[in-house]
């Protein structure tokens, strides 16, 4: 952890030098509470660990109720709450309140905002209304509503210091994300992968609002911000006109590549670094070449927004396989070597280590056994297709074509890990991933473009893998060999953000609505409780009056929600279906709580 | 692009009536079949009709395809509902066929302060409006449980009067 933290320090020393913003150091500063908890992921590098330990593996049995809120709100609860000295900032999906609760005086409320947003917007959304969570920078709570407006709200009041538009829901663009902030900028991606959005990654000035820079995921290279010398691919100038020339005609302008996911920031190095979602439509016919830069590590310089290098992980996607999950940044040792990581579980069911600083692959294996569209990818430098997944032909949907069903593909197209995002502990220098643990058959078909309108082209089924009786798993993963160490069995998808803390506490949600908290070393399973609603929120931990809080975010939704309610198709079973097949709807219901939990007193 | 105009006008005719109106379908027996392939029943409402072994006609199985592509994100697989949005193998049961049609051409909003559903217009979206009749045979076959919850394995042929009707709905040239 030292070591971490003391790249964090230069890091801010250098921005200082530069004469950048002070909201960023006392951010950075910020971020290093742990009593706080005051960024998406708790921390610039998205470790969504903790050094707080008064909850450790030996007390967290004793675990209980501190206390709860109803957000008022149904649907779907994705992200988790800020906290920031003595307020607690609270979010919900659609309509996006912002609750600020008083954590110092018996959690009253401070203030609350409400914007007023079209209901039009609610069904352009393709799977849920969810929203991700809230940012902070210089006294200012960023939201990014459900219409694409960006708002600042004052800390305090919770009165509007500035909006901007992000983008235009009547073309199916919306907001799902949390921002980030970076020195003086607010960055934020933008969400419509199926309806034919071309997607981007905006800054704005976090004093102001005016957009400062924009880069697109395909299109020109001034759009994208690629510099065709000196951005890199695996060590190579990407070459001018990298991503135009892996499209067909004007296929690009309504290309996709998402950047709902999680964005995170290197300080020492100032790179930010994103992925890019699936190219549009879900047809692979309807859009022949690469579709760069879809499905793409995106590392760009957090100042101009350029890339310093791109790594695009599914070439030409035929499964929905978004690369918009975390890129989780750690200082480890590989052969001896010190190393700055990029670690990053993938939809398509691969985990990549790379080199953060140049963008070098170093591990690309499977986290869930059971992934069968690749053989792997080429690991060889000297191979023409170095850095390529190996297309397993019997599982390509583009090999099969348009009007055939592809059977048996794992993962489904919901990933062996979707937005929920893992955690790392530097105690134990492992990884701790919720995942899907789901198959499908897969129809790509022609559909026709309408702005505004879904444009998905193709017919989905969803199944448990063969002979399995569970739909999920939670994993400790070592990210320098490529292994998984240890795997707890989950009736349902892991839906949830993990957390790992000093405590040698690892903590996670479940589908069924159970907070569950496990031995961070063996897995071993330790407390469990069940919150009134399924979890697809994040779990984050803080202090508050010498005592230690773990909180998460209840209320059932999201696509595991849409997906999983009535249980998966199971072609030989009636109603009451179990095991693999289960329905979420025998195990929960709607509805958004905030569970609190610490040790009795 | 001439289905969604007839579809468009059959929503006012039908839809003026209001949704409140809970009939069902009625008996879904397939009496008459049309050149396309679509089977009615005898109130000349579409409807599915199943052999003995398992052969489905052309319209429940290309309903089952567009729903698992464009309904399903909301509606949930096979329409078993979801945290989302409504079970439509069980709304099928209480609105009729014009119902239908109008609720898919114009959308839809039930706003109250505890619910906040909202389904979109697809009148004007192809890939949705050119296969209405489609999902409501594949839909219906679901409400009687006519239809399981799998892919149709067996199924009637495509006919030449669908494609070319399809053919032009989808501007295809």
């Amino acid at each position: 952890m030292r070591k971490v933290l003391l790249a964090t320090y230069l890091g801010s020393a250098a921005a200082l030098a530069v004469g950048s913003a002070s909201a960023n150091d006392e951010l950075i500063k910020m971020s290093q509470n742990p009593k706080d908890w005051v960024m998406p992921a708790g921390d610039y590098a998205n470790t969504r660990y903790s050094k707080l330990n008064q909850i450790n593996a030996q007390n967290v049995g004793k675990l209980q109720v501190a206390w709860t809120f109803s957000t008022g709100v149904l649907r779907g609860h994705e992200g988790g709450p800020l906290i920031v000295g003595n307020v607690m900032y609270v979010h919900t999906p659609f309509p996006n309140k912002v609750y600020a609760i008083d954590l110092s005086n018996e959690n009253k409320i401070i203030w609350k905002y409400e914007p007023k947003q079209d209901p039009n917007v609610i069904p352009v959304m393709c799977c849920d209304t969810v929203n991700r969570g809230l940012s902070y920078g210089d006294g200012k709570i960023i939201l990014h509503q459900a219409d694409t407006n960006l708002v600042a709200l004052d800390a305090k009041t919770g009165q509007v210091a500035w909006s901007a538009t992000n983008g235009n829901p009547a073309k199916g663009e919306t907001g799902t994300s949390a921002a980030l902030v970076v020195k003086d900028k607010v960055l934020v991606g933008i969400s419509g992968g199926e309806f034919g959005v071309q997607c981007h990654v905006t800054a704005y000035d976090l004093k102001s609002g005016k957009q400062v820079w924009r880069a697109y995921s395909e299109g020109p290279d001034d759009q994208i911000k690629l510099d065709p010398v000196k951005t890199t691919s695996l060590g190579k100038p990407v070459g001018p006109d990298s991503s135009l020339k892996t499209w067909q005609g004007d296929q690009w302008k309504i290309g996709g590549g998402c950047t709902w996911g999680w964005i995170s920031y290197d300080p020492a190095l100032n790179m930010v670094y994103y992925g890019s979602g699936n190219p549009s439509t879900w047809n692979p016919k309807q859009r022949p070449g690469d579709n760069k830069w879809s499905m793409t590590i995106f590392a760009r310089d957090a100042d101009s927004g350029m890339a310093k290098w791109v790594y695009q992980m599914t070439p030409h996607d035929e499964w929905d396989y978004d690369g918009v999950n975390e890129m989780i940044l750690t200082d480890q040792q590989i052969n001896g070597q010190n190393r700055k990581l990029l670690t990053h579980f993938d939809r398509n069911g691969l985990a990549y280590t790379m080199d953060r600083e140049s963008g070098e692959l170093l591990v690309a294996e499977k986290y869930d056994p059971k992934v069968n569209w690749t053989s792997g990818v080429d690991m060889d430098k000297n191979s023409p297709t170095y850095g390529r997944p190996k297309v397993v032909a019997q599982y390509s949907t583009e090999h099969g074509g348009e009007d055939k069903n592809t059977k048996g593909i794992c993962p489904a197209a919901l990933g062996t890990k979707d937005e929920q995002p893992a955690a790392y502990s530097p105690d134990t220098q492992l990884f701790y991933v919720p995942t899907n643990h789901v198959c499908m058959d897969y129809e790509p078909f022609k559909v026709s473009y309408t702005a505004g309108q879904p444009y998905v082209g193709a017919t989905l089924s969803m199944y448990p893998p063969p002979g399995e009786t569970h739909m999920g798993n939670f994993i400790a993963w070592d990210n320098k060999t490529g292994k998984i160490v240890w795997s707890n069995k989950e009736q349902f998808s892991v839906w949830s953000g993990a957390l790992a803390t000093a405590g040698g506490v690892v903590f996670y949600g479940t589908l069924e609505g159970y907070l569950k908290a496990v031995d961070a070393k063996s897995g071993k399973e330790l407390y469990k409780f069940k919150t009134p609603s399924g979890i697809i929120g994040n779990v984050t931990t803080y202090e508050n009056g010498g005592k230690q809080y773990v909180a998460v975010l209840s209320g059932v939704g999201g696509w595991a929600g849409i997906g999983l309610a009535a249980g998966l198709t199971d072609p030989t079973a009636g109603l009451g279906a179990v095991g693999g097949y289960a329905a979420l709807s025998n195990y929960t219901a709607l509805g958004g709580t905030l569970t609190v939990f610490s040790l009795p007193n | 692009m001439r289905k969604i105009c007839f579809v468009i006008a059959a929503t006012i005719l039908f839809a003026s009536g209001g949704l409140a109106i809970a009939d069902g379908p009625g008996d879904p027996a397939a009496v008459k079949k049309e050149d396309d392939g679509k089977w009615l029943d005898k109130e000349g409402n579409p409807t599915y009709k199943i052999s003995a072994d398992g052969t489905v006609d052309w319209f429940t199985y290309s309903g089952y395809r567009r729903y698992h592509s464009d309904c399903h994100v909301c509606h949930g697989p096979d329409g078993m509902g979801s945290t989302y949005a409504p079970a439509l193998k069980d709304s099928v049961k209480s609105m009729s066929y014009g119902d239908f049609l109008g609720v898919i051409a114009s959308g839809r909003k039930n706003i109250s302060t505890a619910q906040e559903n909202v389904m979109p217009a697809f009148g004007d979206n192809p890939n949705v409006a050119c296969y209405m009749d489609d999902l409501y045979v594949y839909l219906r076959a679901r409400s009687t449980e006519a239809w399981g919850r799998q892919r149709p394995a067996k199924k009637e042929e495509k006919t030449e009067a669908y494609k070319k009707a399809e053919d032009a709905c989808m501007g295809n040239k």
